[in-house]
């Protein structure tokens, strides 16, 4: 009867005029078109982005290239990082979350729907400001000029003599509207968790995926707001003529350095906690065991959380703090290895003798894994401030945060995408297709972002646009320019494949992975209002309980 | 897909979460207090880094009479959600207008002394780094007592158009929250602006 019902909604769907169904779109308050707006929006600044890093890598591929100018150059890294971390990054964690947790957690939407409309229209409002800079920049007659001060955007050179026209305007109130949207969805996603589960989804039932999001949440309370205020402080100075960070009127630049980087590194965490949950939700299922050390794993997100919030000035080692100082953020940075260690070793245990099936999000679980691995040991070279001298500001420090960004981060999102897919569309993901885009995009990530370590040791500063030749760096930037070119038509392969397998994709059904968790026990793509009856759970696994009656998980926990 | 939804297991008897909009607003709260702390730690910062004048001694008189109607307010919004709850709609008014009038005559307060530093002093936010930081920190506080302000009124427009019952306790008791947590802003700004910035 449920099909007939279904047939009929998409009869009905594919009648309405396209106006009425983009109404829809815009005045939706569900959960679900939220998380898929998040999605795409973020979708579509990965591959703006993306090009802007194309630009860059195509500047750097010989010595003395002149494809771009060097103020063009500045603007391409400025837009590329800023872009990145705010408009990809963070409407990606947030377009999952919004979409997985209700349905994992046994709710039929979030806690406050209208907010969580708000914040993504303040988050999209926030891109289109940021991009508008390349038209609004200077006023419409000085087009093309986008903010040039670095996604860090250090004073003094933010200051009006440096900065002048508008460009650093777009770029302060673009991060301080997408801040606000950012804390809205924050304040949302932990209302939802705490005060909407199901009966019997005690907080030690909870799936690890719901839990991350708990603590991402959190920290994203206490880590943008800081941003916020210095981007008021920034307006400030610019607009009213105050010296928060004018150097001449006794201001500081040092205390930018340190508001910025208070945000800028529970970012990364921030970033990189909704990887560990897809990770922590993906792998168990393509293992087919439950995950190993859940409270551990629930403790070890804790202590991330926790410690992320001391080790900001770690990126400051050279403006010269004390060796207190110096020594206290050497500690902090280092300890935040146990906690990670744990999950990883937690994720190993988890397939150690699982039947493990190769299939595309697993196989992008377990590239993350030995990236993430990686990514973290150069985190802890540089974490320590004697190494840390030598090679800041070089590529290695490049190359370091795109191993875990790239490596760790879009992996996961990717292993994501070819996961839930089904779930969203009710179609599943060309599996040759995903095999094609896991190993090009493999392939071309090692060939840039292993490669990139080298010149980086060879004393190559970031943020040129062009060297000299013969310094031994020529062959190595061709070399990562190659692998970026792989990385783009790696990307290319997934976008075709997210098109075509929306209209010829195989149907997926409600649990095409036989997982364990309460989002599969609902129709693909799930109704409006999620469960027709709240759902009641007894275990961490309530799917498992319900397909082995025989055998179910309470009896253990 | 009928066979995977029904059978769960039976609800447990005791199943009670936390009220939605208290945690919103204790989120908010948590993220305030954030954003105030970089505006606190900013002024101490620079406290006594002005390259020229005025100094802080020399233009700021502690707001005592204000302070004292700003913290009181927390008392009459506290005890008018009580009586809300109770049923006691009249009382509860009273007590409502009564917080709105204490906070607006902070408000009056900070813009007597902002007159006064400006037109009188000819100081301002672009003076020198007290300047500043002052302006902006104090105005961050203000900012938060015009918003509370603007929602109390709507709650009391609402009351006058017998539209806030008990039914709404729940909710005026989020907005006493808020009240509250602007008024202990305003103990730790008071503290760090008029006495040990002095």
């Amino acid at each position: 009867m449920s099909t007939d019902v279904m047939a009929i909604q998409t009869a009905q769907i594919s009648t309405r005029p396209w106006t009425q169904i983009l109404h829809e779109w815009v005045i939706t308050v569900d959960h679900k078109l939220l998380g898929i707006l998040y999605i795409l929006y973020a979708l579509v600044f990965l591959v703006v982005a993306g090009s802007e890093a194309m630009i860059m890598r195509i500047q750097l591929m010989y010595p003395h290239d002149h494809f771009v100018s060097p103020q063009v150059f500045n603007r391409m890294f400025t837009m590329h990082g800023t872009t990145m971390v705010f408009f990809v990054g963070i409407p990606m964690l947030f377009g999952f979350a919004n979409y997985l947790v209700p349905l994992m957690i046994g709710a039929r939407d979030m806690a406050f729907p209208r907010l969580n409309a708000f914040s993504f229209w303040l988050t999209a409002l926030a891109g289109f400001l940021l991009y508008f800079s390349f038209l609004g920049g200077s006023g419409l007659y000085g087009a093309g000029n986008a903010p040039d001060v670095g996604w860090w955007a250090y004073a003094p050179l933010t200051a009006r003599a440096f900065s002048p026209g508008h460009s650093t305007d777009y770029w302060t109130i673009a991060l301080l509207v997408s801040g606000f949207g950012s804390i809205g969805t924050a304040i949302n996603i932990i209302a939802t968790i705490l005060c909407m589960r199901c009966p019997g989804m005690k907080l030690s039932r909870m799936p690890l995926l719901a839990w991350l999001n708990l603590v991402v949440s959190g920290m994203v309370l206490i880590a943008v707001t800081p941003l916020s205020a210095a981007q008021i402080m920034l307006c400030l100075d610019r607009y009213l003529g105050g010296h928060f960070f004018d150097t001449q009127a006794g201001g500081s630049a040092t205390l930018w350095m340190h508001f910025f980087w208070i945000f800028g590194h529970p970012e990364v965490y921030i970033l990189i906690l909704p990887a560990f949950a897809f990770v922590s939700e993906i792998v168990p299922v393509f293992s087919r065991k439950p995950i190993f050390g859940y409270p551990v794993m629930v403790g070890a997100t804790l202590c991330i959380g926790f410690l992320s919030m001391s080790v900001w000035a770690h990126h400051m080692f050279t403006i010269g703090m004390s060796s207190y100082a110096n020594s206290f953020f050497t500690l902090t940075t280092l300890a935040v290895g146990i906690p990670t260690g744990i999950k990883i070793f937690n994720w190993l245990g988890t397939m150690w003798g699982g039947k493990i099936q190769f299939k595309t999000p697993m196989l992008f679980c377990i590239a993350f894994l030995f990236q993430f691995l990686i990514a973290g040991l150069t985190g802890i070279m540089l974490g320590s401030a004697a190494f840390n001298w030598q090679l800041t500001g070089s590529y290695f420090v490049v190359a370091h945060f795109h191993y875990t960004l790239v490596g760790g981060f879009l992996f996961a999102v990717f292993a994501a995408f070819y996961y839930w897919y089904p779930k969203i569309t009710g179609r599943m993901l060309n599996e040759g297709f995903g095999k094609l885009h896991f190993w090009l995009f493999f392939i071309g990530f090692h060939l840039t972002f292993d490669l990139m370590h080298i010149p980086g040791m060879l004393g190559m500063p970031r943020r040129i646009y062009t060297y000299e030749p013969g310094r031994g760096w020529d062959l190595w930037n061709l070399l990562v320019t190659v692998g970026a070119f792989v990385q783009a038509i790696a990307t290319l392969a997934f976008v075709a494949n997210l098109i075509v397998s929306y209209f010829k994709g195989a149907k997926s059904g409600n649990d095409p992975w036989d997982a364990w968790t309460l989002e599969w026990s609902v129709s693909s793509p799930p109704p409006a209002y999620n469960f027709a009856l709240i759902p009641t759970v007894v275990s961490r696994r309530p799917l498992w309980d319900l397909k082995h009656p025989e055998d179910p998980d309470s009896r253990y926990e | 897909m009928s066979s995977i939804t029904t059978p769960f297991p039976e609800t447990p008897a005791v199943w009670k979460l936390p009220y939605r909009g208290k945690v919103g607003m204790a989120c908010l709260i948590i993220a305030e207090s954030a954003i105030f702390t970089i505006f606190v730690v900013a002024y101490l910062y620079y406290v006594g880094k002005s390259l020229a004048g005025p100094t802080p001694r020399d233009v700021l008189e502690p707001p005592i009479f204000y302070t004292i109607c700003l913290l009181s307010s927390s008392l009459t919004i506290h005890f008018a959600a009580k009586l809300l709850g109770r049923g006691k709609r009249g009382a509860f008014l009273g007590l409502w207008f009564l917080t709105i009038v204490l906070g607006a005559l902070f408000l009056y307060g900070t813009g007597q002394e902002w007159h006064r530093l400006i037109y009188e002093r000819g100081f301002t936010i672009s003076t020198n780094l007290f300047g500043t930081t002052y302006y902006s920190l104090v105005g961050l506080h203000g900012s938060h007592v015009v918003v509370g302000l603007f929602m109390l009124t709507i709650v009391l427009l609402f009351g006058l158009a017998g539209r806030v019952g008990p039914e709404q306790s729940a909710r005026v008791e989020v907005l006493s929250l808020y009240w509250h947590f602007v008024d202990a802003v305003w103990v730790v700004v008071f503290t760090v602006v008029y006495i040990l910035g002095r």
